[in-house]
């Protein structure tokens, strides 16, 4: 490009201006981990799986994903565990304070299938919470789909997400099967992992999609598993976590592979992350 | 120039030329244009962009002996003004400063913040000296600052100020590889003016109308064919020289001249160099240069067209204001890629293996184009000298092949 045809600049693009949110509410889950809800201005939409850079003036921001229900975004939720510098900040904030973000960046999870699509929803640990705005889209449009299971697990039955849900989501239709590592006195369900918990049902594997949410080797086995059963590896979708400073594919923390996980992902195909997905510290 | 006197005909497909002893002249008509001029000059013994107020304050005279993990300057056998390659310094210092502020925020009365997204205000720049290979550079990044969805807006209006004066080359260091990346030694496209050195004076090509426009206020003669021939040759022989990669590469090529460096002209290979990378993520090369290697990220800020960044937060000591600022970020350091679990890129090993993968192949993906251009800075301040080309080479070579 020649200094003469350089595009013009102009100050349309405010990538850096956070947005301002009234705390409606906040919610203590399960140790460490704690929900902000949100009131949103009129025109905030986002798509389940994407997520905002939350800001603390003076600490800086954290990626944190939108965990409620894309079909009502006047309110959303950030699921959020007080692990650094941001987030232990974002954990005093109260009902009626103010909170800074940017957003909604990123791609969603698949909510175009064909009719009667059987749904895996197969998460670890906090990873339910990118994926409760899923649930939360299939439950609103049930009758479009076949059988949808939701298999989670987590170290210990205490260490267990949003689970007062669980009832409801059941009612709605929804399979909830969970396993955890560690048990207590009081567990009746399953123990061991959740690729254990995908080899407990039928499956119609031209007619299901996987979608998948937490640590990066439970991901990498959920869709061997998945794979093992004949689904498609375009059919299989993971969300990946990354460094994201920028959120915009300009800073280059977050890459992986030949993409930006900030705005190429969160959400992959297996099929477009298998040549990588299998490479150490990549 | 007085009022109503016709500006003098320049005709865009022609060359012209400039006397040196009239370059001063040249350097006051940008000057009273209202461009900040800017050229290499020494410092540090090391020849880097700084305003230039004066001829006199460029390197004439000398040149680089640039090798795998050194840069020397040295006094060199002719007068000639721009017979040294390229320094550290890049057209990104001023396109991508080390430094800025992308937001700004106050604390009201009540509590709530308020904020301002700054944009620089820096006078129009007029960069004399810019490379082939620097040119190619800034369109690289000009892709990746302005090609995707988010447009940096600093980078645009720092990117609309520039006026560029590009240097033919007739000389090449040894980590020169321009040619292998199809970027240079010859200037091309994306100058306004762009000059070709000759013994006293330089030929002067016109890359825009803006360029048009100030060379006009010089009234400079057009340049005959005889001495456009002899400029075209110049840049004709060095481009020859390059390509015959096997050459003995000489500082000099007088005869009689000391040749104080014998080495041979840097080359890499491209062909398929995507796949190469991508298929050889195991290839046991990579943990041989990670015993080399000191992940000290020099490679990464010499680079013309690197644009890793952190964004983080100055705060005042009240906490009543806070900065938000951009600095130049490193993909060989553990912050780089770290997540909640601890950095992802733990070992030297990958972090080199990023970097290139990155630049050789991942770039192609993202942004259509190589991330090198073959300045072979990288190749120059590393401190311990690792070679680019030669890593490919090895990745290339079956017999290396062991997987790690």
């Amino acid at each position: 490009m020649s200094p003469t045809d350089c595009p013009a600049a102009t100050t349309s693009t405010n990538l850096w201006m956070p947005l301002e949110m009234l705390i409606v509410d906040t919610i203590s889950e399960i140790r460490d981990v704690f929900t902000l809800v949100l009131s949103t201005p009129t025109d905030f939409a986002f798509r389940p799986g994407q997520f905002n850079m939350l800001y603390v003036p003076g600490f800086g921001e954290s990626a944190i994903s939108i965990s409620s229900d894309a079909d009502r975004p006047q309110q959303i939720c950030h699921t959020i565990r007080a692990v650094g510098n941001v987030t232990r900040e974002l954990q005093k904030f109260g009902s009626g304070e103010r909170l800074l973000l940017r957003g909604p960046f990123g791609t969603a999870w698949p909510v175009d299938f064909d009719g009667g699509q059987d749904i895996v929803i197969a998460c670890g640990g906090l990873g339910l919470a990118p994926l409760r705005p899923m649930v939360y889209h299939l439950m609103n449009r049930r009758e479009q789909f076949g059988t949808v299971r939701l298999l989670y697990g987590a170290r210990t039955p205490a260490d267990l997400l949003y689970r007062e849900e669980y009832p409801t989501w059941e009612q709605a239709g929804i399979e909830v099967r969970v396993t955890v590592d560690q048990a207590d006195p009081n567990w009746r369900g399953p123990i061991g992992f959740v690729t254990q918990l995908m080899r407990q049902f039928p499956w119609r594997p031209q007619h299901t999609a996987v979608l998948a949410c937490g640590p990066e080797v439970m991901m990498r086995y959920v869709a061997l598993e998945a794979l093992g059963q004949q689904v498609d590896r375009h059919k299989i979708f993971l969300s990946m976590e990354r460094n994201m400073n920028c959120a915009a594919g300009l800073c280059g923390h977050c890459q992986f592979g030949p993409s930006f996980v900030c705005k190429d992902g969160p959400v992959y195909t297996y099929g477009q992350l298998e040549p990588f997905l299998h490479i150490e510290d990549l | 120039m007085g009022i109503g006197q016709a500006m003098p005909e320049i005709d865009l497909t022609r060359s012209y030329l400039i006397a040196k002893k009239s370059f001063p002249e040249f350097l006051e008509a940008l000057q009273r244009l209202g461009y900040q001029t800017i050229g290499p000059t020494i410092r540090d013994s090391a020849i880097v962009f700084a305003p230039l107020e004066r001829v006199e304050q460029l390197p004439i005279g000398w040149w680089d002996d640039q090798r795998g993990g050194s840069y020397r300057l040295e006094k060199a056998p002719t007068e000639a003004w721009f017979e040294f390659v390229v320094g550290p310094h890049s057209l990104k210092n001023y396109t991508f400063p080390p430094r800025q502020t992308v937001l700004r925020g106050e604390r009201q009365a009540d509590g709530r913040w308020q904020f301002e997204q700054p944009l620089p205000a820096t006078p129009p720049l007029a960069i004399l000296g810019v490379r082939a290979c620097d040119l190619a550079a800034l369109a690289i990044q000009d892709r990746v600052f302005l090609g995707s969805e988010y447009r940096d807006e600093s980078y645009a209006l720092r990117r609309q100020q520039l006026f560029l004066i590009a240097v033919n080359c007739q000389r090449s260091a040894p980590t020169c590889f321009c040619h292998s990346m199809n970027c240079g030694p010859e200037v091309t496209t994306g100058f306004d003016l762009a000059l070709t050195e000759l013994d006293n004076q330089f030929v002067v090509q016109i890359g825009s109308s803006r360029g048009a426009e100030v060379l006009a206020t010089i009234e400079p003669q057009p340049a005959s064919s005889e001495l456009e021939e002899r400029a075209r040759q110049r840049v004709v022989h060095l481009a020859n020289r390059m390509a015959n990669h096997a050459t003995l590469y000489q500082l000099s090529d007088q005869p009689g001249e000391a040749t104080a460096a014998r080495q041979t002209q840097r080359h890499l290979n491209t062909e398929g160099i995507r796949d190469l990378l991508y298929d050889n993520l195991h290839h046991s090369r990579w943990d041989e240069v990670a015993q080399r290697c000191l992940s000290c990220g020099n490679c990464t800020m010499v680079c013309p067209t690197c644009f890793c960044s952190t964004v983080e937060d100055i705060p005042s000591l009240d906490e009543s204001e806070v900065a938000r600022e951009r600095t130049w970020a490193s993909c060989f350091t553990s912050d780089h890629s770290f997540i909640s679990s601890g950095a992802v890129r733990q070992s030297t090993r990958s972090r080199y293996r990023q970097w290139l993968t990155h630049k050789l192949g991942g770039w192609i993906d993202q942004f259509g184009t190589s991330g090198c251009v073959g300045c072979g800075r990288c190749i120059t301040w590393c401190p311990v000298g690792i070679d680019l080309t030669e890593e490919v080479a090895a990745l290339r070579d079956p017999a290396s092949k062991r997987e790690g």
